[in-house]
């Protein structure tokens, strides 16, 4: 398991969330549930967030890290928010095709993209 | 058939104990159940496999295939029990990657896990590392009981480059 305290880089751009993982092997079996923890605690403090997660740098990625991502996307529905995930590596990017969560998730290019991509508050409804 | 351990060192793990009658050889690993073992699992095997030039792809495959192997093996197999072990054998050839991991638990049947690219399931936090294992793996076998997978991925590394890394990797 990683010892590094800094697991997330989390900034804010005006009322938008951007999460950057600081370790390649983040999303790893063995990390996987602290990390959830921290995406949900996150979340849970935010009023309808419009959350980014970048997957830049992040080489792998196990089904338990799947389900962590569909329990955070259920968060911030919850809260009536947005999630955007972008910067994802083909080969990542297979995987949620295989699972076919290409079709739950918004994934987009790049930040400047997924950032784009948020509707207004007075006019989002789902994610 | 050979048995290999994997001993921790102050620095590294070493192997000791290496032996095997058959001319292609089996090692075997015994690991505790903990998750944070499954690095060292994935290093272990992958390093024989780049030995053979596997591609990056098949790389990324064996590793994913291992890591959801060996994490139900831990999770569901042994219930997280670290006075149990995960039991693994594998063989790299010039040609292939076998890859069979074994937990201490009863087993379960393979065919009775709902399907979690449906609609009904898609929002499921779990389910998807056997789906993941037969995507990227040329093949995946349970054993009878269920509590053995044996994963197989074949060397996609052009001949000349297989040849090449036998002759001087």
């Amino acid at each position: 398991m990683l010892q590094d305290a800094a697991r997330l880089k989390i900034t804010r751009d005006d009322d938008v969330v951007l999460v950057e993982f600081t370790h390649r092997k983040i999303l790893d079996e063995a990390n996987i549930a602290e990390i959830g923890d921290q995406l949900v605690a996150l979340v849970e403090n935010e009023h309808r967030p419009k959350v980014i997660i970048s997957f830049a740098g992040v080489d792998h990625l196990s089904s338990a890290a799947l389900g962590t991502l569909i329990t955070v996307n259920n968060k911030v529905r919850n809260h009536d928010g947005q999630l955007r995930l972008c910067n994802i590596h083909p080969q990542i990017f297979e995987v949620f095709v295989i699972t076919k969560l290409n079709k739950l998730f918004r994934i987009y290019p790049t930040i400047k993209e997924a950032k784009e991509s948020f509707e207004p508050l007075n006019k989002q409804s789902v994610i | 058939m050979g048995r290999m351990r994997l001993e921790k060192t102050t620095t590294a793990h070493r192997c000791v104990g290496v032996s095997s009658a058959s001319r292609r050889l089996w090692c075997r690993l015994e690991i505790p159940s903990d998750l944070n073992r499954v690095e060292e699992v994935e290093e272990t095997i992958l390093s024989q496999c780049q030995r053979y030039s596997f591609t990056d792809r098949d790389l990324f495959a064996l590793k994913l295939a291992i890591d959801e192997a060996f994490a139900n093996a831990v999770k569901h197999g042994n219930h997280c029990d670290r006075d149990k072990h995960v039991r693994i054998k594998y063989r790299v050839t010039a040609r292939r990657a076998d890859v069979v991991v074994e937990d201490e638990g009863p087993g379960f049947n393979p065919s009775n896990l709902p399907d979690p690219t449906l609609d009904q399931h898609i929002e499921s936090t779990h389910g998807r590392g056997i789906l993941l294992m037969r995507a990227f793996m040329n093949n995946v076998v349970f054993s009878p009981s269920g509590n053995s997978v044996t994963l197989t991925k074949f060397n996609d590394a052009p001949r000349n480059t297989i040849e090449h890394s036998i002759a001087f990797g």
